[in-house]
């Protein structure tokens, strides 16, 4: 990855965050503002593809990732802050391009990827200073961000520069919390046993809060909490990170 | 058993409701997977360990047609004859064929899963001969009449009361006993007379060498070394994929497979299987056979990227870490293969129409690819098969047969729905304007959550308002 500090870079907001957590997504673009670098978030933007292709569906799939390839077309970084849907771009585009005539294009697009915590943490190098209350936080890492495309060390990096913050560590950590796109629909009742040991553990911890990088995974672990009751609060890094280093507007 | 896709749902509702058997699973993986990381501490030796250990098996698939002629060749001139059978019928004819030419009616057997692949016990069965598993865990499903839950450990879905409760039941004369030891004491004493009684021994392969006709076997018990030299004859059965090219790139596959699938550095027995006892050698079988099955393996093979399913060194990695086998347990994927490897490897040999369902028990999490010995993309493979599942324009037999009008044209409303910004648009707006309408339950998703609720406004809403450029 390129860790020169650019000038501009393009956001891509992923269907969830638009959707279910745009909070979430305003956070991102903030905190790379706050950078001094500029944002653009193409308006006419909508998904990777990825639940469609994660489902069989690699035609269906490429239709909507091609009307994505024709709004990032500056040579410049394309951040998203989610990593399953960086690791749909980078690593799954040039093979559902391969032999189209936008192969090229999204290669060219797959290398200016960007997931968010590794943008802010090998790129901007942010600091912060913490403002909030002292607050326990576990941290979820995406199965994308662990394994897929390996940037689930960043999240921890973020957690760590939050001085009033005390990071708490949950049993099966790195295991799935049984999300999967439509494996959730799919295979609901092993969906919703991996998601009760899930959060059975975080709970375990005493957390206050809960964070991941991934909206899909804080969905399915929120939604459960919020159905058992009394869980901890659910959020993006990207909306802890803002929520606790900014003054109040 | 081959139960195929039908009532693999209820199968799978039975296991998660099972909570002893679903506590066994995940204590036998915590240990499994901890061992398996007690022996590989540095994580860039393991890497290149892995990366080693696939380029020699992508070696010997790339000219797999050669290369069992080439061991075919050594292993004749060794003096181990050797049998080909496409399907497993033709297998399990050729081992009741050389057992009736021997008039044989008695078999002891180490541990094999292209056995359990054959139904070889029950066929053998029906055509009076008397089988017995001696591998300690198979000995213990043979008794209980059920089939291998782990390719690696097949009983390991009980614990040890419920084998101890089940020798009380089989052998009332022996006094019970819930000690570990105790138990396989008594299973040791039972299978030493039929060691020297049986009148054919018949086991699996873990690599054959085409270089030298060498047939490796990997065993913890010595009941494979038992198996394999007590009988007056030996038949070994695997599949066409476990051959390799060279003797000197048999260490590195052996500690890869020791260590991915038990967390050992090396096995208690390694049997090297060379020919059949020679003038003067004092023991050894007199007659080897060795029967290479296809069972839909060569057209797996005829596909440059499944082809890496062959990659397989069978050793369970890929279901101690994963996070669905843990929980429904190897007898509910209802195949020979269960866990990861099984989603990929069972619809491919079988048809996609009898094991197509297999391919959504995955949340694509990756933990399989991660451990993998021989880097097999199982996520990636998992997805080509969802998609040929759906399409009736891929390889795999069966291929398309998953199809649904009802799904399809979801999909295709959600394509033209994300790909186009206005009717996108559109859709953000109605979901954010009418979001306190929004259903509170929303099919099998809010069995175990609540229903995600719309926000307020979207993201491209706020950066609008925010004043974030557009381009």
């Amino acid at each position: 990855m390129n860790t020169a500090k650019p000038k501009q870079v393009y956001f891509f907001g992923t269907c969830l965050v638009d959707l279910f957590y745009p909070e979430a997504g305003l956070a991102g673009i903030r905190l790379i503002q706050r950078e001094g670098v500029d944002v653009i978030f193409p308006q006419g933007q909508s998904c990777c593809g990825q639940p469609a292709w994660n489902s069989g569906y690699r035609n269906e799939a490429r239709d909507v990732a091609a009307a994505q390839l024709a709004l990032f077309t500056k040579e410049i970084p394309v951040v998203v802050p989610s990593a399953s849907c960086a690791g749909m771009m980078k690593e799954h585009y040039p093979a559902l391009f391969s032999g189209t005539p936008l192969e090229s294009t999204a290669i060219a697009l797959s290398k200016r990827v960007v997931e968010l915590t590794a943008f802010l943490v090998d790129v901007l190098d942010i600091r912060v200073e913490d403002l909030g209350d002292p607050q326990k936080v576990a941290i979820h890492s995406s199965c994308s961000a662990l394994r897929e495309i390996q940037v689930g060390d960043k999240i921890e990096t973020l957690v760590s520069k939050l001085s009033r913050v005390d990071k708490v560590e949950q049993a099966y950590k790195r295991e799935c919390c049984g999300f999967g796109g439509t494996f959730s629909v799919k295979q609901p009742d092993i969906s919703g046993a991996m998601v009760a040991d899930k959060t059975a553990s975080i709970r375990e911890t005493g957390a206050d809060i809960l964070v991941s990088q991934d909206c899909g995974c804080l969905m399915n672990i929120a939604g459960a909490f919020d159905r058992q009751g009394n869980g901890p609060r659910c959020m993006h890094i990207a909306e802890l990170l803002w929520e606790r280093t900014h003054a109040d507007d | 058993m081959q139960t195929t896709d039908a009532g693999f749902d209820i199968r799978i509702r039975d296991a998660l409701g099972n909570e002893r058997v679903r506590g066994n699973f995940r204590r036998a993986m915590d240990g499994l997977m901890q061992r398996r990381l007690d022996l590989f501490p540095d994580a860039e030796a393991m890497e290149s360990l892995r990366q080693h250990g696939m380029r020699i098996k992508a070696s010997a698939l790339s000219h797999l047609p050669e290369l069992l002629e080439e061991l075919e060749a050594k292993l004749i001139a060794n003096g181990i004859r050797v049998h080909w059978a496409e399907t497993p019928l033709e297998a399990n004819q050729i081992v009741l064929d050389i057992m009736q030419s021997h008039g044989a009616t008695s078999m002891i057997k180490g541990k094999s899963m292209v056995s359990e692949e054959m139904g070889l016990n029950h066929f053998l069965e029906q055509h009076g001969i008397d089988v017995l598993e001696s591998d300690l865990g198979e000995f213990i499903l043979q008794l209980a009449g059920e089939p291998p839950s782990h390719i690696v450990a097949p009983a390991i879905h009980k614990d040890r009361y419920q084998i101890a409760e089940l020798f009380r039941e089989k052998f009332p004369d022996i006094p019970y006993s819930e000690d570990i030891d105790e138990l396989t004491q008594s299973a040791r004493a039972i299978l030493r007379d039929r060691f020297e009684t049986a009148e054919v021994g018949l086991s699996g392969v873990n690599f054959a060498v085409a270089e030298t006709g060498t047939l490796c076997l990997v065993e913890n018990e010595g009941n494979g070394r038992m198996s394999t030299t007590v009988p007056p004859v030996h038949i070994a059965v695997t599949g066409i994929e476990k051959v390799v090219e060279k003797l000197e790139q048999i260490p590195p596959l052996l500690t890869l497979l020791t260590r991915s699938a038990t967390g050992q550095p090396v096995t208690t027995y390694f049997n090297m299987i060379s020919s059949p006892r020679k003038p003067g050698e004092k023991d050894g079988p007199e007659e080897v056979h060795l029967v290479l099955l296809d069972n839909g393996r060569s057209g797996i093979y005829s596909d440059p990227e499944l082809l890496a399913t062959l990659r397989c060194i069978r050793c369970g990695a890929c279901m101690n870490h994963c996070p669905v086998y843990t929980r429904i347990g190897g007898h509910a994927y209802g195949t020979v293969y269960p866990g990861p490897i099984g989603i990929i490897f069972e619809p491919q040999k079988g048809g996609l129409d009898k094991y197509g369902a297999l391919t959504t028990a995955s949340s694509l999490c990756g933990a399989c690819g991660e451990v993998c010995p021989v880097r097999i993309p199982i996520p990636s493979l998992i997805n080509r098969l969802r998609y040929e599942a759906n399409h009736s324009n891929g390889v795999t037999p069966g291929s398309g047969s998953k199809h649904k009008n009802s799904e399809a044209l979801l999909w295709k409303a959600w394509s033209l729905l994300y790909r186009n910004p206005l009717l996108y648009r559109m859709m953000t707006k109605a979901a954010t304007r009418l979001r306190m309408l929004a259903p509170g339950k929303a099919g099998p998703w809010t069995r175990y959550r609540t229903a995600p609720k719309p926000a307020a406004r979207s993201l491209h809403d706020l950066a609008r308002t925010h004043g974030v450029d557009n381009e």
